[in-house]
């Protein structure tokens, strides 16, 4: 038992640990949050959603997911083979890197570092590659328009996620997910969201358009492009364009509640329960958003976080720093 | 000021929009699970057209064999053949006059009159339903209402051909409800 706990104090074995604990979660995650995202869309539409594999269509998601992965992997003529499959890997890969510095409990946590925050942002940024090569690689008009639009897209949403972030840093003094949600720890009105409510709205949309989720979802829009960057993709390719989506609602609403809503603080129940609740209440606000309102036009999009976000977020740092500043 | 006033304008839009699938959200479904459960207002369903039997003979259409709903359909989709007894002989000469056919919308017709007086016997009522459109041009302008609209709504086929109806046979076999 000793030697077993020994070698499970060796930081590779840990991290190997952490990377399976969270890829498995991932896993059950996108099946979880499927079901959940259709039987939102049904209820919203006065509707039950898939209800006919299993118990109130429990399985559907298990059914849909074999179905996926039987099919057949199909690459158009004409295609760039290696980018073609490197672009669903590049999409999902980053995930679990994402996932392991945040701390899902006071010490359930895969990787302490000091700049989690920075790793996290680094890493996601890549999914924009990913989109990019994909909708380059298939050889299709509309995947490469949905290839041009998230590039457009995620480029200009990061900057008002950066300086969001940027004025969290500023009043906890660290980018280590830990010590900010440690900071958080005094009571409900120690959370960021209260201190910083101008900061969580704006990291929330830009949250929101960074994950292509809807009213944001402009590069995968169904109704103009097919499927976007993901139109020529069949059976795991498109699946795991799927599950790095839905893995990275997982990602920026775990962000989200640890900067902003206290992350695994709370009383009563022990802290991971906290984490996992936070999180899943920002997904079904996500959800809740997707369901409401109809896709935003491209200029509009822009033109929101060119001339709003930016310039709100900015005035924002500023005050946060003013502010700071006196206080000291 | 005026922008930042419609800004607020239409970020309150965005919650009464939050508000509102909230709402439906919580109330019931208003769909049915259909291979168990089936709707009960099927007679406004408005499928493809159909023809109107007469009142005193369950078995024979209204139709006078005007052709109207042939000439108005859009798509070209309704057949009608009809012939006049006595036709060859030069007997019922007389029963095309105009007159005698009614036009669509006039007073006080009827319709079981109109049927015994044309003469024109009904051999053949064929619908491509492949090609409707169901504008229901036809049917306003049958002069007899000898068209209405079916509430078929199991349709399901393995071939174009299961939706060129014969109305005419599908009346004859048509059970009689009592
Ligand atoms: S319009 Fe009416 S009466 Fe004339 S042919 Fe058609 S169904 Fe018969
Ligand atoms: S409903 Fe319109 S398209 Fe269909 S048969 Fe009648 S006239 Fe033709």
């Amino acid at each position: 038992m000793t030697q077993l706990l020994q070698l499970f104090a060796n930081p590779l074995v840990y991290l190997l640990v952490a990377l399976i604990a969270i890829l498995t979660f991932i896993a059950l995650n996108g099946l979880i949050l499927v079901y959940v995202e259709r039987k939102v869309a049904g209820f919203i539409q006065r509707r039950p959603g898939p209800f006919e594999v299993g118990p109130h269509g429990l399985l559907q998601p298990l059914a849909d997911a074999l179905k996926l992965v039987g099919k057949q992997l199909v690459v158009p003529r004409d295609a760039d083979r290696i980018l073609f499959w490197a672009a669903p890997l590049l999409s999902f890969a980053p995930v679990a890197v994402c996932l392991l510095p945040i701390p899902f409990g006071p010490h359930l946590v895969g990787l302490n570092v000091n700049l989690g925050v920075l790793l996290v942002l680094a890493f996601s940024g890549l999914n924009v590659l990913a989109l990019c090569l994909a909708g380059w690689g298939s050889n299709n008009k509309y995947a490469l328009l949905g290839a041009a639009r998230a590039v457009a897209q995620s480029v200009a949403y990061e900057i008002p996620l950066l300086l969001s972030v940027l004025c969290v840093a500023f009043t906890s003094g660290s980018l280590n997910f830990a010590e900010i949600t440690a900071s958080q720890t005094h009571g409900l009105l120690s959370w960021n969201v209260f201190t910083q409510p101008v900061a969580f709205l704006i990291f929330f949309v830009s949250a929101l358009a960074e994950t292509n989720r809807a009213p944001f979802d402009l590069p995968e829009a169904e109704s103009e492009l097919t499927a976007g960057f993901h139109t020529e993709y069949s059976g795991m390719g498109f699946g795991l364009f799927f599950l790095a989506e839905y893995s990275y609602m997982i990602v920026v609403c775990a962000v989200a509640s640890v900067l902003f809503l206290g992350g695994w603080s709370g009383p009563f129940l022990s802290g991971h329960w906290w984490m996992l609740g936070k999180i899943y209440a920002l997904i079904l606000a996500m959800m809740w958003f997707r369901w409401t309102y109809p896709r935003v036009r491209f200029d509009q999009l822009l033109n929101l976080c060119w001339k709003w976000l930016i310039p709100l977020s900015l005035i924002n740092l500023m005050a946060t720093a003013l502010i700071i500043n006196l206080v000291r | 000021m005026t922008t930042i006033q419609k800004t607020l304008k239409g970020l309150w839009s965005l919650i009464v929009g939050l508000k509102v699938t909230g709402k439906e959200f919580c109330k019931p479904w208003i769909t049915v699970h259909y291979p168990r459960q089936e709707v009960t207002n099927l007679e406004s369903y408005r499928g493809h057209i159909d023809l109107v039997p007469r009142p005193d003979e369950p078995k024979k259409p209204l139709c006078i064999v005007c052709k109207r709903c042939e000439e108005v359909c859009p798509s070209g989709c309704i057949r009608v053949e009809g012939h006049v007894p006595g036709e060859q002989t030069g007997e019922a000469r007389q029963l095309l006059l105009i007159s005698n056919v009614p036009l669509p919308n006039s007073a006080a017709r009827d319709p079981i009159c109109a049927a015994d007086k044309t003469l024109r016997v009904l051999d053949g009522f064929t619908l491509n339903y492949n090609y409707c459109s169901l504008c229901g041009l036809c049917v306003q302008c049958c002069p007899v209402s000898s068209l209405t609209f079916s509430s078929d709504v199991y349709l399901a086929g393995g071939s174009r051909r299961d939706f060129e109806y014969d109305l005419l046979r599908r009346l004859k076999n048509r059970k009689i409800k009592v």
